[in-house]
């Protein structure tokens, strides 16, 4: 990717981390780890591959986007604002009373929301219809869903990565954030689901390994996906729980906790620090 | 919050505790008399505070990941070793995700399994209609063999847990997620599954509720009085299930005129039950079910939820108010008493 619009896509992702920070700050609860994680692979979906149109969100030729991990709404709703879906301001009524931003996704209410997700395990089953209906329609949109690792210990995501692979579903393109944490503790520790980029190949499906942060990285993953034929494509990112805020780097305590003020204060000014040098 | 840690909490703790807290502390308790008490969760140790079992006892604690049918099916199996185990998520994994295996695996079976399901109804009302549960009473109540209970509050809760030892089948406690104000100061009543519980005297009306319900009753009930002059008569139908017919008929039969109140859909919930005892009655009486009106509620924080959908003592005074203003039909053609 060339260097220009690398620095955007960098500086696109710090902003996306500012408005997860203060969306949660705001609702006083929420899940910042787990959003931030997965920040870059987001921008990276929304800012370069996928065929979306803010302005008509419901065109049927448009990519799918599904977020499996559907508590990580706070990453999903500041992309969609960052795109131009929602306005950056509504982000601060995030859980709040009779706000549309629910504490998890909500297909019903948000304008860019695929489908209706929180429940983990139940995104990716929804993931794999749509792709089906994009064999079936002939549409040829794409269809991208991101996975917690914890969520692997759901059954019912195993009995999608068969279907997927059954019915060669090549437009579906799933991400594993491998933050290595959930709610209580370490996924190795709570129940482990490793060896896990094993487990899908043995599924079925095409299987690329990369540092989740990295976002040539991201880019190059997904460029490969589309061009893979017969196989969906499981992307297994390699990532850091609370990416990009030093106190919540790899703790499993930041899973579903709001920063206070001060907290708030002190990662908007790393993240800002961060752009600062970034120098766009 | 409190400095108790551990297993142990006292009446004092309990005004400032959580039932989740107050629920994990007592199994802990529990657990150094009974050495058959085995807990299970999927990733809600702390959530669900199942955790001060699980400090207490590692050796007899299992959590099988996020992943709530395995945890029903290890749960029914280690039932059918001999053991009584806990198992604790949140009240919608509990009843739906996993609803299949509870009936199959343990209610059917009649295992003494115990199911201690937190963030019921809309007490985690922020996190959105997911993380919501207002069918739980309706599917659990509907599964022979299943007892069905909803503290009122974190002492009940307690009560609850202890004695749902001595049902010898499956047993499904519905607590909140939040700090709900204590009805009761202390353990020092008489608390049975299946008796329900006269919280205020009263002879002009009734009003049945469960969970947060029945402080908010009790309070209603005070201002009516007050304000109305009217004497309402609160019952803390705690167990939903086998329900207490005996109590719902003296309140037929006293005052004629009822109310319940509970957090979850007014179809298939503690509502369903009473008016299928007051039907078989064959008396006549001014009914109304007061919960969620078959739809999926909006979000906000629980307190503020309870009083949009008027579930709080005001909501409950105007729900009486309008029922007091209902005239008996009269029935020309009844040849009744
Ligand atoms: C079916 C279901 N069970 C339990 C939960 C509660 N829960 C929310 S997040 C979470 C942990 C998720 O861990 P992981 O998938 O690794 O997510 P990440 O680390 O990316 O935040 C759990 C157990 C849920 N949302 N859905
Ligand atoms: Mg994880």
């Amino acid at each position: 990717m060339e260097q220009e619009l690398l620095l955007k896509l960098k500086r696109k992702a710090a902003d996306v981390r500012k408005n997860i920070i203060d969306a949660v700050f705001s609702a006083g609860s929420g899940h910042p780890g787990g959003s931030l994680s997965c920040a870059d692979i987001l921008t990276v979906l929304y800012f370069k591959h996928m065929n979306v149109n803010p302005s008509a969100p419901k065109d049927p030729d448009r990519d799918r986007f599904v977020l499996s991990k559907g508590h990580a709404s706070p990453v999903l709703y500041s992309v969609l604002a960052e795109k131009g879906y929602i306005p950056k301001k509504d982000l601060l009524t995030f859980r709040q009373a009779d706000s549309y931003l629910e504490g998890h996704p909500s297909l019903k209410d948000v304008p860019g929301v695929d489908m209706t997700t929180g429940s983990l395990g139940q995104g990716i089953c929804a993931a794999c219809g749509m792709a089906q209906m994009g064999k079936l329609d002939k549409r040829g949109y794409r269809v991208y869903a991101i996975l917690g690792d914890g969520e692997l210990q759901e059954g019912q995501v195993w009995e999608a990565m068969m279907y997927a692979a059954h019915y060669k579903l090549d437009n579906l393109t799933a991400f594993l954030d491998h933050n290595g944490l959930q709610i209580d503790g370490d996924i190795t520790k709570v129940m482990s689901p490793e060896p896990v980029a094993a487990k899908f190949e043995a599924f079925g499906w095409n299987v690329i390994i990369i540092d989740g942060h990295d976002m040539n990285q991201i880019d190059n993953a997904v460029e490969k996906a589309k061009k893979t034929k017969g196989k969906p494509t499981m992307i297994v990112a390699e990532t850091v729980k609370g990416k990009g805020v030093s106190y919540m780097e790899n703790q499993y305590g930041w899973h579903g906790k709001a920063p206070n003020q001060e907290q708030r204060d002190k990662a908007i000014a790393e993240i800002d620090a961060y752009i600062e040098n970034l120098g766009v | 919050m409190t400095a108790v840690t551990g297993t142990n909490w006292t009446a004092y703790d309990a005004a400032t505790m959580t039932a989740r807290e107050i629920y994990g502390r007592t199994l802990a308790q529990m657990g150094k008399t009974n050495e058959k008490i085995v807990g299970v969760t999927a990733d809600l140790s702390k959530t669900t505070a199942i955790v001060h079992f699980e400090k207490a006892f590692p050796d007899r604690f299992f959590n099988v990941g996020i992943a709530e049918q395995n945890m029903m099916g290890i749960a029914a199996g280690l039932a059918k070793a001999g053991l009584i185990p806990f198992a604790s998520t949140m009240a919608v994994f509990a009843s739906m995700r996993a609803g299949e295996q509870v009936r199959t695996d343990i209610a059917y079976q009649n295992l003494p399994v115990k199911i201690i399901a937190t963030h019921a109804g809309i007490s985690f009302g922020h996190a959105g209609t997911t993380h919501h549960c207002t069918e739980d009473i309706a599917i659990m109540k509907s599964m022979a063999n299943m007892t069905v209970i909803c503290p009122a509050d974190g002492i009940e809760t307690s009560k609850a847990v202890r004695a749902c030892i001595d049902v010898p089948g499956p047993v499904y406690i519905r607590i909140g997620r939040g700090f709900e104000p204590p009805v009761y100061e202390s353990e020092g009543y008489n608390y049975k599954i299946g008796k329900a519980i006269t919280m205020h005297e009263g002879t002009d009306f009734t009003i049945i509720a469960c969970g947060i319900a029945v402080l908010q009753s009790i309070q209603a009930a005070k201002t009516l009085k007050e304000q109305d002059g009217l004497s309402v008569r609160v019952v803390n139908m705690h167990t939903i299930k086998p329900i207490d017919e005996e109590a719902i008929l003296d309140a037929v039969k006293d005052t004629r005129r009822i109310l319940t109140v509970e957090e979850h859909n007014i179809i298939g919930g503690l509502g369903d039950s009473v008016a299928s005892v007051i039907a078989g009655s064959g008396k006549g009486c001014i009914f109304k079910k007061h919960g969620l009106y078959d739809e999926y509620a909006t979000i906000g924080y629980a307190e503020d939820l309870y009083s949009h959908y008027g579930l709080d003592a005001n909501g409950i005074i105007g729900q009486v108010r309008s029922m007091m203003g209902m005239e008996f039909e009269a029935d020309e053609n009844w040849e009744d008493e």
